[in-house]
């Protein structure tokens, strides 16, 4: 009657009773195609192995043979949930090198952008991190601000998420007339709802013995294993490109840096919470102060970049984005490279996850909030 | 650690339960909450904003005229190349010939809705329809020609 | 008035009068099961749906309102379609015990159901030892469990499977405490006689705060023993895709699936059999015609009310909070419910003894 399966096959060739299992690449906890080899001995994490490559469609090369007005929208596929930011920099990137005044109008309007996407993108890490943990229920709540979000997007950019709504020199079209009504419904959508996310799982005792002391990243490997954005932040490190190197209006905002000292995934969980509310913040100062004037600067239409390189950061959802351009002069870009956050964030997680529980793992894949496209590029 | 403590501890976290659960408990009860939308239902009062990007249309008018000029303009500027545009030469009544659109091949299944075209269109000949339920069963379907079979250049557009 | 009991004896007195006794008992046998299969079939739609429209009305949606009137026939419709649905079994499993576990489970669940009082007088089998048959057999349904997990020949079911006898061997514990405070107060194992103890009122108000403690600790024991969130640590979804299960279509994904239910509704059913008198109207003392009016109510009213109530309970809760860790999900057991419930057996045996209960 009795068979030996390959599990006890396993076990024996081994010795020691570790266990090989893939998580991935289809796995409900990845959020993507990440496919992670994890060994384990019980339930206790040995060491982790993420193999990447899944959804890598060449992005860089991509870009290589596309003008610099072209170029943008496949940038969009990148960290798709914030792809406003992502399209802020490489627009950023290339109006380095075209010497153009941007209208303050405009660079208002791309802050305001950024912020609701920030939002956006937290609100759906917020829901996902929640399932990941098993608690389906605000999943359906965080989307319900998101879609408020999402609908404020449509009016004006035409779409919900890849919204291409940057050119060099400005955005596409003026700000929707509804646009400063829309913001301002959600604003008080958010601050009527935003103490369910304290009741649901902020407060929760058993969200935090699942959260507190997991997964601990120390500020020093977070600086050298380059961690940037929240995950950085929940272990101290002041890395808000916002702060540190103010692109656009962000030096004229009075707005926090979020910072927690612990390094564990309820520190991770605490920064990106409040930085929800820092950017409603911001959010509130640009609102009724919308500059007029013109909402795109005149640019030639064909743009030709002068010989040399450019780079450029900013502060995505994830952390910093860096965009570096390498122009030979011609109106498509020699070479491009992104430094996405999602990259060096992953890194970690095999430092991090070792030696703790299986669902430690998952809520630590959720605190630091891949993106998998983000990854691959 | 403490009796005191313990007590403590256990009721906070209990008390932390309940809130959860009388915040679930609010909602389980007050169905004018719900957000869902019952899609294929509510479909005549979908209202799209007029910006949505579904794809790309050519607008003719009554004597099924439009505007394009064949500049290339859009096909030149397309990112995925997913518009092509093929010539014919028209025959004018003075005789002579003029270049004009025979079709404006586009690629629905490659475009990714980055409005370029539209935005680079010199003549205003193309703009983004609010149709968005683009899923057929034969990939072929989805290349559509935009220009009406025998339409015509509006006059005056150059 | 019309009652279960009633059905039954008439039932029977007519059985006797047309066949000889060996007959009769063949034949009511027979009607027995298929009440007990019908019961199982209903169970398992009005369940399924229950949980999802409790989840959908949590979650700010709407439902499954297509299939029939206001979606009643959604589950109707997707037990069809698992009928349908081809039960793969994997090249490399283990055939006999993967195919035998969901059968399994499903049998120790029909097993439970035999002396559960589903009305005043009415139980399939009203044994002496019946809630100690209840605790002896609930703890068999981790076999299927391990079962299932072993011969899948998939590492994830195999974690579930390990994960669930964990579990299940470490509850088991403070929900039989939590049983034994009842028996110690009523002094008798048999459903009838737990019943008919609660007939001047409910354990559950009799019984001072132990009882209530006891209360509580069931239900967080019964919902751990029913693998449901937030300690569904053999599924997990998010951890182990599907836990024990992983490898399972069709109808025999099925037959877990209802085996889940059909098990919430048993603990449930217990657990408003011990504490809120089960089919025992809700009675005060000596309030004669308040007594009276409450025994208008059919008996069967009150068991079902009282199980759904608690199946809602367990429901709610699943629907709010996120999942435990495994080492914590032991804590709680070891550390916290049956130090708490141990205690608690000792005040109430002091209760029973000094007769401080009502």
């Amino acid at each position: 009657m009795y068979r030996e399966t390959e599990i006890i096959k396993d076990f024996s060739t081994d010795g020691n009773g570790d266990m090989i299992i893939n998580v991935g690449p289809q796995h409900p906890a990845t959020h993507g195609v990440l496919h992670l080899v994890i060994t384990l001995n019980g339930e206790t994490i040995k060491k982790i192995e993420p193999h990447l490559g899944y959804i890598h469609r060449s992005i860089e090369k991509m870009c290589e043979s596309l003008t610099f007005r072209q170029f943008i929208y496949v940038t969009s596929r990148m960290d798709y949930l914030s792809a406003h930011i992502n399209n802020h920099a490489c627009v950023l990137c290339v109006e380095q090198g075209m010497e153009v005044e941007i209208p303050p109008r405009a660079q208002v309007i791309r802050v305001l952008m950024d912020e609701l996407t920030r939002i956006a993108s937290h609100e759906l890490w917020w829901g996902a991190m929640a399932m990941d943990l098993g608690a389906f229920t605000p999943f359906f709540h965080a989307f319900r601000e998101r879609e408020a979000i999402n609908d404020i997007m449509e009016e004006t950019c035409g779409a919900r998420l890849t919204m291409n709504y940057n050119v060099p020199g400005g955005v596409v079209n003026d700000l929707h007339p509804n646009f400063q009504k829309r913001v301002k419904e959600f604003l008080e959508l958010y601050k009527r709802k935003v103490h369910e996310y304290d009741e649901l799982l902020t407060e929760n005792v058993i969200f935090i013995n699942r959260m507190k002391g997991v997964g601990v990243l120390s500020a020093a490997d977070a600086i050298s294993y380059g961690c940037s954005g929240p995950v950085a932040r929940g272990s101290g490190v002041s890395c808000d490109v916002r702060k540190i190197y103010p692109y656009e209006i962000y030096d004229q905002l009075a707005f926090d840096e979020v910072l927690e000292t612990d390094g564990d995934s309820l520190a991770r969980y605490k920064v990106r919470v409040k930085e929800m509310n820092q950017s409603i913040k911001i959010i509130e100062q640009l609102i009724d102060n919308i500059p007029e004037g013109d909402f795109v600067a005149k640019t030639k239409n064909v743009l030709k970049l002068p010989k040399g390189e450019y780079y450029q950061r900013v502060e995505t959802a994830r952390g910093e984005l860096g965009v570096y351009i390498i122009s030979e002069g011609s109106t498509m870009p020699y070479r491009i490279k992104f430094r996405s956050p999602g990259f060096s964030n992953l890194s970690v997680l095999d430092k991090i996850a070792r030696g703790g529980k299986i669902a430690d793992l998952i809520a630590m894949m959720g605190t630091l909030d891949l993106v998998i496209p983000d990854i691959d590029r | 650690m403490s009796v005191k403590k313990y007590i403590g501890d256990a009721w906070k976290g209990a008390a932390s339960l309940l809130k959860g659960m009388r915040r679930t408990g609010y909602y389980f009860t007050h169905h004018k909450e719900i957000i869902t939308q019952q899609y294929p239902d509510n479909r005549n009062e979908l209202d799209l904003p007029e910006r949505f990007k579904g794809e790309v249309v050519m607008p003719h008018n009554e004597n099924n005229e439009h505007r394009c000029t064949g500049c290339q303009v859009c096909e030149l500027v397309c990112p995925n190349g997913s518009i092509k545009v093929i010539f014919k030469n028209d025959l004018m009544p003075d005789g002579k010939k003029k270049k004009a659109i025979d079709k404006l091949v586009y690629h629905l299944d490659m475009c990714t809705m980055c409005n370029l075209c539209v935005e680079n269109c010199p003549s205003d000949a193309i703009k983004m329809a609010q149709t968005f339920e683009h899923s057929v069963f034969d990939r072929n379907k989805l290349k559509k020609v935009l220009n009406k079979p025998d339409s015509k250049i509006m006059d005056g557009v150059e | 008035m019309w009652s279960f009991s009633e059905i039954a004896n008439n039932l029977h007195q007519w059985l006797t009068g047309q066949f000889n006794d060996t007959w009769t008992l063949i034949i009511e046998m027979v009607l027995a099961g298929l009440a007990v299969i019908s019961l199982f079939a209903v169970l398992g739609l009005v369940l399924v749906l229950m949980e999802r429209k409790v989840s959908a009305w949590m979650q700010v949606r709407l439902g499954p309102n297509r299939v029939g009137p206001k979606g009643m026939f959604q589950t109707l419709a997707d037990t069809v379609k698992l009928m349908i649905k081809e039960g793969v079994t994997p090249a490399n499993a283990d055939k006999l015990m993967f195919n035998l576990a969901p059968f399994l489970a499903i049998i120790v669940a029909m097993l439970l159901l035999a002396p559960i009082a589903f009305a005043l007088n009415f139980q399939l089998w009203d044994i002496n030892i019946g809630i100690f048959y209840i605790a002896a057999i609930s703890s068999l349904s981790v076999i299927s469990i391990l079962m299932a997990g072993w011969a899948s020949n998939n590492k994830y079911s195999l974690l579930g499977a390990i994960r669930s006898g964990a579990q299940m061997v470490s509850y088991e514990l403070s929900a039989g405490l939590s049983i034994l405070t009842i028996v110690v107060l009523v002094g008798d194992l048999k459903i009838s006689s737990i019943v008919a103890s609660q007939a001047n009122g409910w354990w559950i108000f009799k019984g001072h705060i132990p009882v209530i403690i006891a209360f509580l600790t069931f239900i967080v024991a019964a919902t751990a023993e029913t693998n449901r969130a937030p300690f569904d640590m053999a599924e997990a979804e998010s951890e182990l895709t599907a836990g024990f299960h992983t490898e399972y279509s069709g109808m025999k994904f099925a037959l877990f699936f209802l085996a889940e239910y059909v098990n919430v509704f048993i603990v449930c059913s217990i657990g408003a059999i011990l504490f809120l008198g089960g089919p025992m109207p809700l009675h005060i003392g000596n309030w004669e015609g308040f007594n009276h009016v409450m025994d208008y109510i059919p008996s069967s009213v009150w068991f079902f009310g009282k199980t759904f109530f608690l199946i809602f309970l367990i429901m709610w809760v699943r629907w709010t909070f996120p999942r435990l860790r495994i080492d914590q999900l032991l804590n709680l057991e070891w550390k916290y419910l049956l130090p708490i419930s141990m205690i608690n057996l000792l005040l109430v045996t002091a209760i029973a003894i000094l007769k401080w209960h009502f």
